[in-house]
């Protein structure tokens, strides 16, 4: 009891102390305090996360938002006093007037910049609208070239086009052909019938003669297609030794379920940006049909342990980690580090350092970053193929994680 | 010009796939053409039979065959639910209410399924997923083959409930004189909602059959209700025979459409049978005027 006492009488003596100790650091600290709440910025994320492409837009805005929140618990935009990036949310709905009308209240809700659109026509209308009020505007994965080539000041992409993709594509098919002896020359493209597919299939069909591989038949299909049968039969038909096909998930899901139970045998099933062998879904779902697809597409530097920790994050989160999500996170990453470097969230100001950018991005497969016209000319896709149920880098051969198996079948 | 190698498995295909329509427009022709309820929820009820059969397969193994014993008895409660506590209240019996009820309904469907199973593509690995059945020459997937008996059985079942039961008596004359039905004393409310039931019960067996050859997604229904529709028009309204003769039509012209005009243009035939049917022959191959 007594102890008790003598300890009550420190502890008012304490109290006093700290409380004055307290005061003291509120007068100077409250200062401190407001100059932390620094106006966030305001980043709008248009995806198409309902209509037929839902999937692809969730996993965007979920890469997106995974960067935002890193650069949040790490101190926000320093430059602006650690400014906080705040996230406006908007579905296309897998439509470009609705990304574009989207982009319109954005801008008039106040947002500094956007990252859109998934597809390759809805961040084409995003980008046009976004231009009207010159607001910073990173596409994160359209592939079309037109994108880039408008002139628009506003508009930038720090992933590779459709027009390197398909170039890359062919030049490596080209190589690994050649290192079997080229047993393959002909091919068949079956690509979907949008901007994207449409695109990637007249490019490949114009370059895959100049490497010696015929084109025998092209076929366009509707998205979505409930039934590959017909497709599948002509393929058995004109028995091309490459099968190259351009499309998303769904229908990829179901024509290469129907190859399977239509017996197609060719040397090598070759995806142009979008394929079994950069899918995990894929992969788990249906290890024996995927196996030795190879694909050219999107992809992380696998040796890069960033790029790693990155994926573990995402799958800690019940995420599959395709490309749509580590694409949309390193376009948020690149906003952020514009806006870093500008200090300001002046339209003109943003636009002038992304145009500028030099972001290290060697988490990717890519070379330095360089910015001509808006578009990363470092950026590159690489080859993938699945391996007994994993899937291995093959090309380029400083980021292969295995040796290509070609052909698939003897 | 494709050749008769290719020709033959097409239409042998085509017919499965038709099937497989028919079986989403059995429900659809029983609920618009004999109830006059325009169900714009259909391909959202198909939807969440699909996620039934998925979670049943991948948390508890049940194969989807299996399935056909709880899902199409489950979704017939649901249906039953959803008639007599959301759409016969909130439509008060006026048609243009019921087709804003069974809207919104679906886009509420479509949102939770959204929320909860987010818009990942989900389809199930079965041990015949693979398997093929060969026909003159032709491969048809096992899957294909199944849902093609599944869809004549189905339809026979339905016919014979409707011709040969007091349920299907009651169906019937609620259909031609609600007025008179109510009047010989047949509770409208509960024949409505187990109409409504036996619709939606039949999406359960689509689903069933379905999911093997397909996924699912939240949005899966809208590829197939525009498609059911046409085909309970070309049918006839609330003939379950012209349903089945309508989705095997459509399935074929599909294929056949898609072998000659490529596969973007090919789906023009339905839409060109749709409008013919609609201006030549209004009630439909197999229905009868009103």
């Amino acid at each position: 009891m007594t102890d008790t006492k003598k300890t009550g009488g420190l502890r008012r003596r304490e109290f006093l102390a700290t409380g004055a100790a307290a005061v003291g650091l509120g007068i100077t600290g409250f200062p401190a305090i407001l100059r932390a709440q620094p106006a966030a910025v305001k980043l709008g994320l248009i995806h198409p996360v309902s209509g037929f492409i839902a999937f692809s837009g969730t996993q965007c805005r979920e890469g997106a938002l995974m960067a935002i929140a890193d650069i949040n618990a790490a101190g926000g935009i320093k430059s602006l006093g650690g400014a906080q990036i705040e996230a406006m949310l908007a579905d296309s709905q897998g439509k470009p007037e609705i990304g574009a009308a989207e982009v319109t209240k954005m801008v008039e809700a106040g947002a500094d910049g956007i990252v859109a659109g998934y597809s390759s026509a809805i961040s084409l209308a995003t980008s046009q609208e976004a231009a009207k009020t010159n607001t910073p505007h990173i596409v994160d994965v359209g592939v079309s070239d037109q994108i880039v080539e408008r002139g628009l000041k506003n508009t930038f992409r720090f992933s590779p086009g459709y027009g390197k993709t398909a170039q890359f594509a062919v030049d490596n098919l080209d190589t690994i052909n050649k290192a079997a002896g080229s047993p393959a020359k002909t091919a068949m493209i079956i690509h979907e019938e949008s901007l994207f597919g449409t695109g990637t299939a007249e490019l490949l069909q114009k370059r895959l003669p100049e490497k010696g591989i015929k084109v025998v038949d092209v076929i366009k299909h509707a998205n979505p297609t409930r039934d590959f049968t017909n497709i599948v039969l002509q393929i058995k038909s004109k028995k091309p030794d490459l099968i190259i096909p351009a499309n998303y998930y769904n229908e990829y899901v179901l024509l290469a379920r129907t190859m399977r139970q239509q017996r197609v045998e060719a040397m090598g099933i070759y995806s142009v940006l979008g394929g079994a062998a950069s899918s995990y879904q894929f992969v788990k779902e249906f290890p024996e049909a995927a196996d030795l697809i190879m694909d050219c597409n999107h992809w992380f530097n696998p040796k890069s342990d960033v790029a790693q920790q990155r994926k573990a994050a995402a799958e800690a989160k019940g995420l599959i980690y395709t490309y749509e999500v580590f694409l949309a996170y390193n376009a948020v990453l690149a906003y952020a580090d514009a806006l870093e470097r500008a200090g300001t969230t002046d339209k003109e100001a943003v636009n002038a350092a992304l145009a500028a950018s030099t972001l290290d991005m060697s988490y990717m497969p890519y070379g330095p970053t360089k910015m001509v016209d808006g578009q990363n000319e470092g950026a590159q896709p690489v080859n993938t193929q699945v391996q007994n149920g994993v899937i291995e880098v093959i090309f380029p051969e400083e980021f292969a994680s295995a040796e290509t198996v070609f052909p698939m079948k003897s | 010009m494709p050749d008769l190698a290719i020709i033959v498995p097409s239409v042998l295909n085509g017919l499965t796939t038709g099937a497989l329509y028919a079986l989403v427009a059995l429900g659809l022709t029983l609920i618009y053409g004999v109830l006059h309820i325009i169900n714009f929820a259909h391909g959202a009820l198909l939807m969440v039979g699909l996620y039934a059969v998925y979670f049943l397969h991948s948390s508890f193994g049940i194969d989807p065959y299996v399935s056909l014993l709880i899902v199409p008895p489950a979704m017939f409660a649901l249906g039953y639910a959803l008639q007599r506590g959301i759409i016969g209240r909130a439509s008060h019996g006026r048609d243009e209410n019921i087709l804003l009820v069974t809207l919104g309904l679906s886009i509420v469907i479509e949102n939770l399924a959204l929320f909860v199973f987010r818009s990942d593509t989900r389809s199930v690995d079965t041990p015949y997923s693979f398997e093929v059945v060969e026909i003159l020459g032709a491969f048809l997937p096992l899957p294909k083959v199944i849902a093609f008996a599944g869809a004549l059985v189905t339809a026979a079942l339905l016919w014979l409930l409707m011709s040969r039961t007091d349920l299907g008596r009651a169906i019937r004359a609620l259909a031609k004189e609600r007025k008179g039905a109510k009047l010989v004393g047949i509770d409208v409310d509960h024949v409505f909602a187990m109409s409504f039931g036996l619709g939606i019960a039949c999406l359960g067996v689509a689903a069933c059959l379905l999911l093997p050859s397909y996924y699912v997604t939240p949005q899966v229904g809208h590829g197939f209700v525009l498609i059911a529709f046409t085909i309970v028009v070309l049918g006839g309204m609330g003939s379950f025979v012209g349903a089945l003769v309508g989705g095997l039509i459509i399935g074929v012209v599909e294929a056949l459409g898609g072998l000659f005009l490529g596969e973007s243009l090919g789906q023009i035939g339905i839409f060109l049978i749709f409008i013919l049917v609609l201006v030549f022959r209004p009630t439909g191959l197999l229905g009868h005027k009103v």
